[in-house]
């Protein structure tokens, strides 16, 4: 209890005086978080729309691998990531592993599946007459495709939460392929399970503070820019 | 009329689910500025030649031409294919506010300056005071007043129009069915007409053709399919008599 209080004490005071350390472990998180979720984001919404628009044979297999991949487990997408950039794997010669383009590739992997799986239901959950409506009214399949993708608006903006969430709270994976050097590779996660076995428990409260606010901070601003985007005159 | 170029010409044109012919014209014209009623019982075929008309659909065989211009398999061009419009007998609005919807048409097309061209249309179907109201907050007939005065939006040179009345107090009907005339006379729309009420098809149809299981059985000016019906059936579905 006595150690809960000081490090809290003690973290607040990292946080305030821009402790160094802890601002560029932020900023390295914020980078790989946001380009991954920006790549599965931009890959993760067509593909899910694509999917829930278009009615083809293998649309069931392809959602079941779709379902398959929410649920991967982040351990198991970094053996695969690493093993594919370890120095004898197919994509060894472009030196990635423990780096943080390796990290964003597993984290790519991870929220990708979730963004585009919840995009697709979003658009199959849409009236099923909405497209022939739409097209009755003049729209090109480029404009039904965005008409569409607006009216299924909420649960366009949940998947890129999910898959934000999945990112930001990640420490299998971006450990494993990223391993956690210090001033290179280390983010949030990685980092408070460090501090935390070292028993640095302010830094690791510190850190969890920070993880928290971004993540709350940044779901806010994802619900303005669903509610603000939107709302016409 | 006859002597007209017509604006749709449909030769053996038919149409499949799964193997099941639901619809089998072997000939039907459409022509400029004429209001033709569609009727027959339900589960007749109507909604699904309303489908082929506005070109949602291809016709599993035969020939459709429209303006002219054959239409076979692939849609027409998009600007020949946003010239025809369709009100759904269940309308789908989107999730904006009505005049976000009526405009919504136009906006598509590039038009910037929306709207009194909205207004003209909300006035014309009584709803300019629910401009700003969300479209899901609507009742049954407000929706489909919205839906119409969004296709009449456009300017189409071609209407259809599915039981646009299906679910309105008889007010709304009347004043459904003078804007539909309206549009007819002063614009010349064209418009296909779906109702299952004779009553309304005699009120504003110029001809009226009967479909019965996917088949025109007879197609004449609404006065003779009323008064003097070449064909029994036609006769037995005016009066009501026919039960299925
Ligand atoms: N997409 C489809 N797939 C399979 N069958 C269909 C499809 N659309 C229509 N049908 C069938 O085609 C037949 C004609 O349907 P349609 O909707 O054209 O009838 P309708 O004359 O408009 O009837 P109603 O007056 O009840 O609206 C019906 O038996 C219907 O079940
Ligand atoms: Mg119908």
């Amino acid at each position: 209890m006595h150690d809960m209080f000081s490090g809290l004490l003690q973290a607040i005071d990292l946080i305030l005086n821009l402790d160094p350390l802890l601002f560029e472990i932020i900023l390295r998180s914020l980078y790989m978080s946001g380009i991954a979720l920006f790549i599965s984001t931009a890959l993760g919404i067509p593909v899910g729309a694509w999917l829930g628009f278009k009615k083809f044979a293998g649309r069931k297999v392809v959602t079941i691998f779709l379902y398959t991949g929410m649920g991967l487990p982040p351990v198991v997408v970094g053996l695969f990531v690493y093993l594919i950039f370890s120095r004898s794997g197919p994509l060894g010669d472009l030196q990635w592993l423990f780096s943080l383009k390796a990290m964003i590739v597993a984290q790519v992997v991870i929220s990708f599946p979730l963004v585009a799986g919840f995009s697709m239901a979003a658009v199959m959950g849409l009236d099923p007459n909405l497209a022939r409506q739409l097209q009755s009214l003049g729209a090109t399949p480029w404009q039904m495709g965005v008409t569409m993708l607006t009216e299924a608006r909420t649960g366009v903006f949940a998947s890129v939460v999910a898959g934000f969430g999945s990112i930001i709270s990640e420490v299998g994976a971006v450990m494993m392929v990223g391993g956690n050097i210090e001033g290179r590779t280390r983010v949030l996660t990685t980092a408070i399970v460090l501090e935390t076995r070292k028993g640095n428990f302010d830094l690791a409260i510190a850190l969890s503070i920070v993880l928290l606010s971004l993540s709350f901070l940044t779901n806010t601003l994802i619900l303005r820019l669903q509610e603000g985007n939107f709302v016409r005159r | 009329m006859s002597g007209a170029n017509p604006l749709y010409r449909l030769q053996n044109v038919t149409r499949q689910y799964d193997g099941r012919v639901v619809l089998n014209v072997t000939h039907l014209e459409i022509f400029q500025g004429e209001i033709l009623a569609l009727v027959g019982p339900s589960g007749a075929g109507k909604s699904t030649l309303l489908r082929l008309l506005n070109f949602l659909e291809a016709a599993s065989s035969g020939q459709i031409t429209f303006a002219g211009r054959a239409v076979n398999g692939a849609p027409p061009p998009l600007p020949v294919r946003r010239t025809v419009t369709t009100v759904f007998q269940r309308s789908v609005l989107l999730n904006r506010t009505v005049f976000e919807n009526v405009a919504y048409g136009l906006r598509l097309r590039g038009d910037r300056k929306v709207r009194a061209k909205v207004y003209e249309q909300l006035v014309q179907v009584r709803l300019e005071h629910m401009a700003r109201a969300k479209a899901q907050s609507l009742s049954g007939g407000e929706i489909q007043r919205v839906a119409l005065a969004r296709a009449l939006a456009l300017r189409p040179r071609v209407l259809l129009l599915d039981e646009p009345t299906a679910n309105l107090d008889p007010a709304n009907v009347a004043l459904i069915e003078t804007i539909i005339a309206a549009v007819n006379r002063r614009h010349g729309v064209t418009v296909a007409l779906v109702t299952h009420n004779t009553f309304q098809a005699r009120r504003l149809a110029h001809r009226t053709a009967l479909i019965l299981e996917g088949r025109i059985v007879e197609v004449a000016p609404t006065e003779t399919i009323f008064t003097a019906p070449a064909d029994p059936r036609t006769g037995a579905f005016i009066r009501g008599e026919m039960v299925y």
